[in-house]
């Protein structure tokens, strides 16, 4: 059984009078530990899926199945609860809280879940020593480089365990080695056995992860999946090439 | 997300923009002072009131009077009336028993003339000399602090012995003598009406428990307590004050003697015939319980109705209405300090509410991401809460502490009033108001965050 099955979601929205169809029969499995990538230009739908299968969204019509719960008509409250403990997500500004120092940005998503804080410092500190970050525990966001703000940020994504984790645009506030590097981080989660989607408008980003789906106008237009149908050589070259780089600088 | 972190993360809100917190809490700080102050001052008024109240003798005093007034029906009766006699006093003893403790009085007051206190060269000025019973002792709530009372034997032999207050002591004597102990005359002369008189007693200084703490902090730093105004009060238009100030002032310039010897040595009306006939000032009495006034009073009038051979040449005082007058003015009083409080409570709240929305707006994006990594609708709610309750509750307990020099001030700057009284009671109320306005100014930005959508947030700059 697939991690996450959406099953014929639609999403419009009324604006002046006017209807917007976001999302128009977006069907799709996602299995567990797989590596996506949502890919569309901007207005083609890609972030409202992303809001959808984040939780932080509910479609007009359809179903999702998310690790066994239907999602689709949850509450705000479970739905609150299913973001604290099953997703994790990485945002292009970061969105950190600029008051907060870094371990307590981390310790942020425990707090909801009511860990104590013995144990919400432990794993937080667990957790940005994954990220190589732990050095940078007491210092401010501000104080730090957006590849260090974002490896906190997805220190935060991770400290909670979750069975998912989005990123939107997760390079996209980044110079491009800072960028790779992050992706690489991504791909070495994916490795490790993490469910990760990135969404993005840039195909060369796309490129690294093996399952590649385009939306357009609401609808998935395309969709590149190794199981299906194999890779094209182009992407493969882009991601050996990436994934060089990546090891290159965390090594 | 447990009570602890919301609270803390609600004070390091505050405390990462504590200017605009402390200019927040001012209204709260404001509201609970004014209101702390507002109640210590009418509580001050209210307790001297209510002493002089008790200390004339309560609301069970009755004191008939003279009334020569008579009703139109019996103006042309006007020769016959005899005013307030012995027999009027015998009468009422024997046929009124919801009455007791009836004690004959005749009273001469030395600022109406032909009255005149002396010892060497020194005169009372204000002095009520009051020919009696020992039973008035007990009536006008009179207490010994030196010497003994006259007894009946004093009297009958019309001594010519006496119990002054200690005005008259003061005025007669001095206070305090050379060594700075307090004289007490009991044994020495005084010349009433040239006729010298043998103190034998001297009542208590009755004052307010303010006065009495003033006088006594005053004594211990060795200086002389400030008198007060009476005029002062008067004229700054508080009747009441200077009613109950006059109530010490009189009381303390008391001299009583044997109601015989008054006859005999200074009533100048003393050739009017039998003992029974002499006219008194009046006849003062005590009822057993204030609820059976009424009736106490009907009583008292039908026997004195057969005694005056149905002329009504007397009347009633009774303290009905100084009592009426206090409750009214203390309550028209807090009226108005509550009325004041309030408001300043209600802007505070108002300036929470205004802070609190303004603070929100700036934290959309916070907002949001707190959501988008599980916080949920109530988690938000009862952070903004919290935040407005913390800023209460700082505030109230800062209105706390102020209060006390905000009283202390405002009590020396209007010297002539009565001294304030900070009770518990106010505090908690103040303090309990302010957490309520806390609560309720909280409440909408707390819903307004809490009803934010978390992608509109996160998009939000």
């Amino acid at each position: 059984m697939p991690l996450l099955e959406l099953r014929n979601i639609h999403k419009t929205y009324h604006l002046g009078g006017e209807t917007i169809r976001a999302l128009d029969g977006v069907s799709l499995d996602i299995d567990s530990g797989e590596f996506i990538s949502i890919i569309g230009p901007s207005g083609s739908g890609k972030s409202t899926l992303m809001h959808i299968l984040g939780c932080l969204d509910t479609p007009t019509s359809g179903t999702i199945n998310l690790d066994g719960m239907m999602i689709h008509d949850a509450s705000a409250r479970q739905l609150a609860s299913i973001r604290n403990k099953k997703i994790g997500f990485v945002f292009q500004f970061f969105n950190l809280l600029p008051k907060l120092t870094v371990r307590q940005n981390v310790e942020l998503p425990m707090i909801y879940s009511g860990l104590s804080s013995k144990e919400r410092r432990e794993r937080a500190m667990n957790s940005l020593r994954s990220v190589n970050m732990e050095d940078r525990s007491k210092h401010r966001p501000s104080q730090l480089s957006g590849g260090q703000q974002q490896r906190a940020a997805i220190a935060r994504a991770l400290v909670n365990d979750p069975r998912i984790i989005f990123a939107d645009e997760p390079t996209g506030n980044l110079d491009s080695n800072t960028g790779e590097l992050i992706l690489g981080m991504f791909d070495q989660l994916h490795q490790e056995g993490r469910t990760v989607m990135l969404v993005t408008h840039d195909p060369e980003i796309a490129s690294v992860t093996p399952r590649r789906i385009e939306i357009r106008d609401g609808k998935i237009a395309n969709e590149i999946d190794p199981k299906l149908g194999g890779e094209a050589p182009k992407f493969k070259e882009i991601k050996a090439k990436q994934s060089q780089l990546a090891r290159d600088m965390t090594a | 997300m447990n009570l602890g972190s919301i609270i803390e993360s609600g004070f390091k809100e505050i405390w990462a923009n504590w200017f605009r917190s402390l200019l927040t809490m001012f209204g709260i700080i404001l509201g609970v002072a004014s209101l702390v102050t507002m109640s210590a001052f009418v509580k001050g008024k209210e307790n001297l009131l209510r002493d002089s109240l008790a200390e004339s003798g309560g609301l069970e005093r009755i004191i008939v009077d003279d009334n020569d007034d008579l009703p139109d029906y019996q103006k042309h009766l006007e020769d016959e009336a005899n005013g307030m006699t012995l027999k009027d006093v015998y009468a009422l003893q024997k046929n009124a028993p919801l009455v007791y403790n009836v004690t004959p009085v005749i009273e001469k007051r030395s600022y109406r003339g032909s009255l005149r206190i002396s010892r060497k060269s020194k005169r009372a000025r204000y002095a009520t000399v009051k020919g009696t019973w020992p039973s008035l002792m007990e009536i006008e709530e009179h207490e010994l602090e030196h010497g003994r009372p006259f007894s009946d034997m004093d009297d009958l032999l019309a001594n010519t012995v006496c119990i002054i207050g200690s005005q008259i002591r003061n005025e007669l004597f001095g206070e305090y003598d050379n060594q700075g102990e307090e004289i007490i005359p009991v044994g020495e002369k005084i010349m009433i009406n040239y006729i010298p008189f043998t103190i034998i007693g001297m009542f208590k200084e009755y004052m307010s428990e303010e006065d009495r703490k003033k006088k006594e902090e005053a004594l211990a730093t060795g200086q002389t307590a400030k008198k007060r105004d009476i005029g002062a009060a008067f004229r700054s238009g508080d009747r009441n004050s200077g009613r109950a100030m006059v109530v010490y002032l009189r009381k303390n310039s008391t001299i009583m003697v044997p109601l015989n010897t008054f006859v005999s040595k200074l009533d100048s009306s003393y050739d009017r015939g039998s003992n029974m006939d002499r006219s008194l000032s009046t006849v003062a009495m005590k009822i057993y319980d204030v609820s059976t006034l009424e009736k106490s009073l009907q009583q008292v009038r039908n026997v004195l109705m057969q005694t005056h051979n149905g002329l009504e040449d007397f009347e009633f005082e009774t303290q009905e209405g100084f009592a009426g007058d206090i409750a009214l003015s203390i309550q028209n009083e807090r009226i108005s300090g509550m009325f004041i409080a309030g408001i300043c409570l209600l802007v505070g709240g108002i300036g929470i509410i205004n802070i609190m929305l303004s603070s929100i707006s700036e934290r959309v994006r916070e907002i949001g991401i707190r959501k988008s990594i599980g916080a949920t609708n109530m988690d938000v709610f009862f952070q903004i809460l919290t935040e407005s309750i913390v800023i209460a509750i700082a505030g109230g307990i800062a209105g706390l502490i102020i209060s006390p020099m905000l009283v202390n001030t405002l009590a020396n700057f209007a010297d002539d009033t009565t001294p304030p009284v900070m009770t518990a009671f106010a505090m908690t109320i103040a303090f309990g108001f302010s957490v309520i306005t806390g609560s309720l100014a909280g409440l909408f930005p707390a819903i307004k965050a809490a009803k934010l959508d978390p992608i509109q947030a996160l998009r939000y700059d």
